[in-house]
């Protein structure tokens, strides 16, 4: 879709929101709560199924930390408002129970609800939608086997106009394409089985890929990074600047497999991911999903010039970074590998967007623990101890160091990453 | 009333470094393991970050991390016929507090005791004959050899990734190692810690002297480091902030930076923090123990019953819960009998301070860690001949530094004013150029008759319980010792060029407000007499065998060394025996 009729289309569905007109959803299903027709003996699917339902990070939305598996009520933010995870055990009457295969299959794969309303796309379905049939009917079969949790689930919690549902149907025609994977017979089946993991069941350009203003993937930047939820999602592409160009196949697996790498190590909303869902995958398909994000396409724009070694910035930057960090990320900006992340050739310092770096720095962070790693070594907040002037010249420090070049931090940055944490409106 | 909470495998009381070794190990069996302790969770980057852990103010001066005494406290005296006075503020030595126990604020000074040292009665008495010894000292032999412990000092070792130089590999001395050490089967798994000048400078001058002078060994990494258990520690940055402080860079060795991560991934281990031990419960033949009675942060009372009891608190607090606990009989000094509170010790350190031309001598004092340093061994346990001396006992001795922190290093010349101008003048003009060993001379402290520990018949803690009564003094023999040794520090010191050195000997009577250091031992000795000792070989009770006893309170004497590395190497060594043999058939292991 071309950009302008993208914004002709979006135009018209703000219009519609604005005047509050309501789309009819279509196909309205007279649904039969006739539940599942799979078996609950079927080792090898409920086994399969299991699998898929960590790939597909499903306990990250529908499972609340320490509570009952996929008995739902976790809020999900988003910048329309919060939308909160049903709940997906058997229970008849508040999960899913109740539900038909092929209405599991509708949910996943088209967005659609129990009586055929519309899903907000907070439930990754535009991903989903890639998923094999047979694999979704696996994941449905797991999810027979868990433990029925009777719990009810108000999930719509958005302010209007975003409660009505039937806005989504113009929101689909956007940015909702149906259909099934379709493999590339000239790349290896290795490749394929990452694309599909990559594109599908993980949804990883749900956080990675920047979004347009109607919360839509814009395409066009697929998976060079996006905010939210006070994050920055980083570039995952192969660019050898913002991206995962300097990390090898190997890498990105340890880093998916464990949390921690040579280079670097996951934090906020990544090291959930890595502890519920990557960290239990098999080696080969982290291997294939590395595979397919080492062939994401390099960026053509330029680096930016780096700011000047003068500028009073750098200077007292060069200062702190002695004081404060170079105890554990070296004086060579490379850290310690697998403990303290390398800052030097960093794509995430060097991000176009510093959101994740401000908020590091201010709230200090902890590394994922997983079986491989355990350590968990984590950072202290220097929220307390440096001004915005401070942070900003220490961030722009470290941006423009060992090679690196990235635009200056501003202070005001950093006194808005202060101010939303002061709100915690994130 | 306390409330019963379902019955567990092993209820483990204090989460220092014993109970997460024996957490650790026990958990590995299989066994279902709590850990209950009285502190605070502690955590690196949370509770003692690099962004304020060098805090010399908060942390040395005020104590942060340490059991605050209107929480718990014990009594002192020097004489039995003393009235004993409860301590209100922390001096001689600092009881730790929460999880990581004193495994968080150590110096990391990872030390095997000597051979000799687990059969200190029988080589003195085989080497100088009974009537050497003093009348009223209480020696014993640990009832467990170096050699036995020696592949549970190496897991300890590698566990925390100590960082030193092999002097005995295998019965093989090594140059640049500390020949007199028992024979190791492996070399340490980290190069020794690089050594800044005036601990170089005091290695050569030792050597002139005709002694072999090697790294000190420390529990903090002269690499990055990765332990057997898949934790990983960076190297260590020489901030000069270990002992008293948490280290907020993954350097030092402690039960955070190498076993909590993992035993807290574990399904079958759980703890309770700023939960205090009140009781070891035991059956009504006073045989079995039940479990542990504790209070929480609330004040709830709770019974946490087991099958098996681990007690790894702080020695002193090890003998008050036993003595509470009316397990084994309570040693009585007049009639010598008894075990519970026997064979009390601590160390006898001394120092010397060594003034130095401020034009020729730049020692940039700050750049240290906890456990750099120089040492000889020529002076330690029985590597010197104590015949024409008349004393025994000995200990090593270094140049070992481990700050240049402006509170503390503040030594000036003798003759200088203690205020005014030219008081600063003179730390302006010695700061860089002194030499502050600190405990420059660590010797040890042997046991005797009448020092001990024993439950205080007048004060109370918050539940009304008695506090610990410690009575402790210097004989003839530790002083005598350290007058020696301090000696022998002092002309090396004279010897690196110091044109003014100050000896600090060790005075009696003990000073409880001087800080000397945390090694206090005993009280709950291990043993091969049930009449003599509390414990047997494998720190398991003679009188409750479901209960072991871990820490230096097992130590019948305490050895011219820092005590964590046969601390450690004794609870692995009972946990081996707990995995090995108890479990199979639970009871005494050791038939009297």
């Amino acid at each position: 879709m071309s950009e302008r009729r993208a914004r002709r289309i979006a135009g018209r569905v703000l219009v519609a929101l604005l005047l509050g007109f309501g789309v009819a959803a279509t196909g309205r299903a007279q649904n039969n709560p006739s539940g599942t027709s799979l078996d609950p003996q079927n080792f090898g699917q409920v086994e399969r199924g299991r699998y898929l339902t960590i790939a597909g990070d499903c306990a990250s939305c529908h499972t609340v930390p320490g509570g009952q598996p996929f008995a739902g009520g976790r809020s999900i933010e988003t910048p329309f408002g919060v939308v909160v995870a049903p709940n997906i055990t058997p229970d008849r009457e508040t999960g899913i129970g109740a539900w038909s295969d092929a209405l599991f299959v509708s949910a996943l794969r088209r967005g659609k609800g129990f009586r055929g309303e519309l899903l907000y796309p907070a439930m990754p379905y535009p991903y989903y939608t890639k998923v094999t049939e047979r694999d979704a009917l696996d994941i449905r079969a797991y999810l027979n086997t868990v433990k029925p949790v009777r719990n009810p689930v108000v999930t719509n919690k958005l302010p209007f106009p975003f409660d009505v549902r039937e806005e989504m149907t113009g929101w689909n025609t956007l940015y909702f394409k149906e259909g099934e994977f379709k493999p590339d017979d000239t790349k290896s089946a290795e490749w394929n089985r990452g694309a599909y993991l990559v594109e599908g069941l993980g949804h990883c350009g749900a956080c990675h890929t920047p979004k347009t203003k109607l919360g839509g993937d814009d395409l066009t930047r697929a998976f060079q990074g996006f905010a939210l939820q006070g994050w920055f999602a980083p570039n995952i592409t192969n660019d050898n600047q913002r991206g995962l160009g300097g990390w090898s196949v190997a890498d990105i697996v340890a880093y998916l497999k464990n949390g921690h790498n040579a280079f670097s190590a996951a934090t906020g909303i990544m090291a959930e991911e890595i502890s519920l869902s990557s960290s239990h995958m098999t080696d080969a398909d982290l291997k294939a999903i590395a595979t397919y994000l080492k062939d994401l396409p390099n960026q053509t724009n330029s680096r930016p010039a780096p700011v000047s070694a003068s500028d009073p910035a750098m200077a007292a930057g060069s200062a702190m970074y002695a004081d404060e960090c170079s105890a554990c990320h070296g004086a060579d900006g490379k850290g310690v590998p697998y403990l303290f992340p390398a800052l030097a050739a960093s794509a995430n310092v060097r991000s176009t967007d510093p959101t994740s770096l401000i908020r590091v720095l201010l709230e200090g962070a902890r590394s994922v623990a997983t079986a491989g790693e355990p350590t968990s070594p984590g950072m202290p907040s220097f929220a307390w101890k440096l001004s915005d002037d401070e942070a900003a010249a220490v961030l722009t420090y470290i941006r423009n160091a060992w090679g690196s070049s990235a635009s200056a931090i501003d202070a005001r940055q950093v006194g808005e990453e202060r101010a939303s944490m002061a709100r915690n409106d994130r | 009333m306390a409330q019963k909470l379902p019955r567990k495998d092993v209820a483990i009381i204090g989460l220092g470094w014993t109970g997460s070794i024996l957490a650790h190990e026990l958990t590995e069996e299989g066994l279902d393991v709590i850990a209950i302790e009285r502190g605070p969770w502690r955590d690196t980057p949370t509770d003692f970050p690099t962004t304020y852990d060098q805090d010399e103010l908060r942390y040395r001066i005020r104590h942060d991390l340490f059991l605050r005494p209107e929480q718990l406290t014990f009594t002192f005296r020097n004489k039995m016929n003393e009235q004993a006075l409860p301590i209100r503020s922390w001096g001689a030595f600092m009881p730790m507090n929460g999880v990581g126990g004193g495994g968080v604020h150590w110096n990391a000074e990872t030390w095997r005791f000597l051979p000799s040292d687990f059969v200190l009665k029988t080589h003195l008495t085989q080497r100088y004959g009974a009537n050497f010894l003093p009348a009223d000292m209480t020696i014993q032999d640990f009832g467990v050899s170096y050699d036995e412990l020696e592949p549970h000092y190496d897991r300890f070792e590698y566990l925390c990734g100590t960082s030193g130089a092999a002097g005995n590999l295998k019965g093989k001395i090594i140059d640049g190692g500390n020949p007199f050490e028992g024979p190791r089967s492996r070399p340490y798994p980290n190069p020794p810690q690089a050594q800044p000048f005036s601990h170089t400078l005091f290695a050569k001058a030792a050597r002139e002297l005709g002694y072999k002078p090697f790294p000190q060994p420390s529990g903090n990494m002269s690499q990055a480091y990765v332990n057997p258990l898949g934790v990983r520690l960076g190297p260590c940055t020489y901030c000069g902030f270990c002992e008293w402080f948490g280290c907020g860079n993954y350097s030092k060795a402690s039960p955070q930076t190498t076993l909590l991560p993992v035993l807290v991934r574990k399904a079958n281990f759980s703890y309770r923090a700023n939960s205090e031990v009140t009781r070891i419960n035991v059956d009504g033949s006073g045989k079995r123990a039940t479990g542990v009675t504790f209070v929480d942060a609330s004040g709830e009372e709770w019974e946490q019953p087991a099958d098996l009891v681990i007690l790894a608190a702080f020695t002193v607090f090890n003998v008050q819960l036993l003595l509470l606990s009316g397990i084994g009989k309570p040693y009585d000094p007049v009639a010598n009998q008894g075990v519970i509170g026997r064979n009390f010790t601590h160390q006898t350190i001394s120092d010397a301070i060594g003034f130095f031309d401020k034009d020729k001598f730049n020692f940039n004092p700050f750049i240290a860690s906890g456990s750099i340093g120089m040492c000889i061994d020529e002076f330690n346990g029985d590597n010197f001949d104590h015949g024409p001396l008349g004393f025994v006992g000995g200990g090593y001795m270094g140049q070992v530094q481990t700050s240049g922190r402006p509170i503390q290093n503040t030594k000036v010349p003798p003759g200088t004013p203690r205020w005014g101008a030219k008081w600063k003048s003179a730390v302006r003009d010695n700061y860089l150029s002194t030499v502050i060993p600190g405990t420059g001379v660590h010797g040890s402290f042997y046991a005797y008759r009448d020092v001990y520990l024993d439950l205080d018949p007048l004060y109370r803690d918050r539940f009304g319980r008695p506090l610990m009564r410690m009575t402790i003094d210097f004989h003839d023999n530790e002083l005598k010792q350290n007058a020696f040794l301090t000696d022998k520090f002092a002309d090396i010191i004279k010897a690196m060029g110091a044109h003014e050195v100050v000896k600090q000997m060790r005075k009696g009577p003990y000073d409880i407000t001087d800080y000397q250091t945390t090694h206090l031992c005993g009280g709950a000795i291990m043993g091969t007499d049930p009449s003599t000792s509390a414990l047997n070989r494998y720190l398991q009770s003679w009188d409750v065998p479901n209960l072991f006893v871990m820490g230096a309170s097992a130590f019948p004497q305490n050895a011219g060394y820092n005590p964590t590395g046969t601390v450690a190497a004794l609870a692995y060594w009972s946990a081996e025996a707990i995995r090995m043999q108890y479990l199979k058939n639970p009871g005494p292991l050791v038939h009297v």
